[in-house]
């Protein structure tokens, strides 16, 4: 005891946590109020809206599944290389040889689990009307955030580079090919001839903008793994703090009026 | 491939501590029930059936065949025979609205707890199935086998909560939630909660990670296209559409009209009732729409991609070998060959050998006519005809604009059950079908 005492009063441990314990009400009020992690929180809630039969804890779910994504990818993005050449094989060292490979097996099923938990956080809020008025922007801002989720799994899926993934990738991306007017088998893209000359071919179309190339290939694997690594984690990132701060200043967790 | 005695040694370990999980889920719930509820009746009746899976159990660990606790063979064949993409989508219909119908049934925690073990005997049973237990147990597969239990046990959860509040509400009561509203501090009651939920789901997780390997297939080639080709699990239900629809629409619009819906929702329900606690008489409308939406077209089409499409997306019963040579007749035709040559008996209006431009655009447009009628009417003439009739409340509270748009988002998530009845009915493959312009609707 007299150990964590002397802890406690250090200048160290004083400088981090400028209040004594939270064990009695006014630290229990002053930690939520500054604590930079804390601060998104309210400092009191309505007991019912923590409730897990109302809120299913589906939303705290997916985002502390994005942070094991996180930290998980980061770990493996040090054994793992976007290249023909590597992909594969480093996938199979992490299976084989490496310690703690059993980072990819969180990594996979920690993506399939958020998939799912986003699915369910969206079964809540609609079964609930949480939608509903002032809510309407939040509830964009997390379809958003779905199809993001969505994203980020389907460039992930590409990254092993085993028949799983490049088939997966090939019969997702196909589609784009079909888009209308601006994929090169979609219907109307002939409306983009200029002067005789076709603009959307399999060299130019939504499908090559996708794939960085007319099939599944090099190119595609180093633009996905950009995606998949840079570019849509910061948007999620942006879009997150963006539906957390709306949910405190659209009133906090929906309850009845 | 009939099961044989090396695929039932293999899983029998799994059996085994399947039956037992359920057996001591029984149990617990038994005793909660003796102890707690005051329900010796019913303790025992629990008690009686975790005593049966532990039976169950130990004949499963045996990994002979025989003892092995399975489905008949004649029943299997029989589900096999009788499974198809029409009895498919007609069963999980049906299913879904006597779910939603007699929901007050349903939601008691006895029979939803006597449909729990039903479910999970019904799946312990199939998995003795070598056909079954091979795409069950795909490593990929198994989230979407999770979801399927989650979303039955939140529905459930949800769907209680919402009964309870319909009847208050009905005798003039507020909500449940509307009851406990008394303000808690956030540390600790809420602080804590993140933190319990955040060590279950880290241990929930490691346990799956290591159990379940990840797949690793052979390494990537270009050349060697798998039978069947499937895209990621989530996307599966846009997959199947593709039966129905051709890539620009199944792929490209209808997904872009999911999400564009989706987010449209919130400023076309205008019915302010329902707003943060569960109910469902107070928002019919919007609740069937989405439900039909998710739980239908969304959830169900992704289970039947994943499930039961097998190799060239053909269907294949649940206890059925994935064969690659299995043929199925495809005699579908185009509604203008139906309009022209078998109504009318004519040919397809075809425009002469080096026409003008105008005269090809006329000629194809007269061979669509019948087709693009039938979707003008359905597209354009249909909104504005329900928006005096059925929907005469929803556009006078709307207006213009926002009627419209939910009108034809509405039709839109329709053409697709209308597709497949007009598939399954009449062999039809396009309304519409311009391969000039490589539009076929």
């Amino acid at each position: 005891m007299a150990i964590g005492e002397t802890i406690r009063n250090s200048q160290i441990w004083k400088s981090i946590f400028r209040h004594p314990m939270p064990l009695d009400r006014r630290n229990r009020i002053v930690v939520m109020l500054t604590n930079f992690f804390l601060h998104l929180h309210p400092v009191s809630i309505k007991k019912q809206g923590i409730a897990l039969s109302f809120t299913w804890c589906m939303g705290g779910v997916t985002f502390f599944l994005f942070l094991v994504e996180t930290v998980t990818g980061v770990l493996l993005m040090f054994y793992y290389r976007p290249t023909l050449e590597w992909a594969y094989n480093d996938i199979l060292a992490l299976r084989d040889v490496t310690s703690l490979g059993i980072l990819r097996e969180l990594h996979r099923w920690g993506a399939h689990a958020m998939v799912i938990t986003t699915w369910l956080h969206m079964y809540r809020v609609f079964l609930t009307g949480s939608y509903k008025p002032p809510r309407e922007f939040n509830w964009v801002v997390g379809v958003i955030l779905l199809l993001l989720t969505l994203l980020l799994s389907f460039t992930g899926y590409l990254l092993p580079w085993d028949q799983l993934a490049i088939w997966a990738i090939t019969v997702g991306s196909n589609m784009a090919r079909a888009t209308p007017i601006l994929g090169y088998e979609g219907p109307g893209q002939q409306l983009l001839t200029v002067g005789g000359i076709d603009m959307i071919t399999d060299g130019s179309d939504a499908r090559f903008g996708l794939l960085g190339a007319r099939f599944v290939g090099e190119e595609t694997l180093n633009r996905f793994y950009v995606l998949h690594c840079i570019a849509i984690p910061l948007a999620v990132a942006l879009l997150l703090a963006i539906h957390f701060w709306r949910v405190r200043k659209d009133g906090g967790i929906s309850g009845p009026l | 491939m009939h099961s044989n005695g090396l695929f039932l040694k293999d899983v029998a370990g799994f059996l085994g501590s399947y039956y037992t999980a359920l057996a001591v889920m029984n149990a617990v719930a038994a005793y909660l029930l003796w102890k707690r509820k005051k329900e010796p009746g019913q303790a025992l009746v629990w008690t009686v059936f975790a005593g049966v899976m532990m039976v169950l159990a130990s004949l499963a660990l045996s990994g002979s065949p025989g003892l092995v606790p399975a489905l008949p063979a004649w029943l299997r064949g029989l589900v096999n025979r009788l499974s198809g993409p029409v009895l498919y989508t007609l069963g999980t219909t049906a299913l879904l609205t006597i779910l939603f119908v007699f929901r007050r049934f349903f939601v008691r925690p006895m029979v939803a707890w006597t449909i729990l073990n039903g479910m999970l005997l019904l799946m312990g049973l199939s998995m003795a199935d070598e056909n079954f237990a091979s795409i069950v147990m795909k490593p990929d597969n198994v989230p979407i086998v999770g979801l399927v239990f989650l979303l039955a046990f939140f529905t459930w959860v949800a769907t209680k909560q919402a009964v309870v509040n319909d009847d208050r509400i009905a005798q003039g009561l507020p909500p449940m939630e509307k009851v406990n509203d008394e303000k808690v501090l956030v540390w600790p009651d809420l602080v804590y909660t993140e933190l319990i939920c955040m060590i279950a789901v880290s241990a929930f997780l490691l346990a799956w990670a290591i159990f379940l390997p990840a797949p690793l297939e052979e390494p990537a080639s270009s050349v060697k296209t798998p039978n069947p080709s499937k895209a990621p699990w989530y996307f599966l239900g846009l997959q199947e559409m593709l039966v129905y629809f051709d890539p620009w629409y199944a792929g490209v619009v209808l997904p872009s009209l999911v999400i564009f819906g989706l987010m449209a929702m919130p400023y076309l329900d205008f019915n302010k009732k329902g707003n943060g606690y569960y109910s469902i008489a107070e928002r019919k409308f919007s609740y069937l729409t989405f439900q039909f939406g998710f739980l239908e077209l969304w959830i169900t089409l992704i289970i039947l991609g994943t499930f039961l499409r097998g190799p060239n997306w053909n269907f294949f019963g649940p206890f059925e070998y994935w064969s690659p040579y299995k043929v199925e007749v495809l005699n579908n035709v185009d509604l203008p060959q139906m309009f022209w040559v078998n109504l009318l008996d004519r040919p397809l209006p075809r425009a002469p050998q080096g026409a003008s431009a105008l005269t090809q655009v006329g000629t194809i447009l007269l061979r669509e006519a019948p087709g693009l009628i039938l979707l003008g009417a359905y597209l354009l003439v249909l909104p504005p005809l329900l928006a005096v009739t059925v929907f005469r409340g929803f556009f006078a509270r709307m207006g213009f604009i926002r009627y419209m748009i939910m009108a034809n988002l509405m039709l839109l998530m329709l053409s697709l059950p209308l597709k497949m009845v007009l598939r399954w009915t009449m062999n039809l493959k396009y309304l519409v079908s311009i391969p000039e312009f490589s539009l076929n609707f």
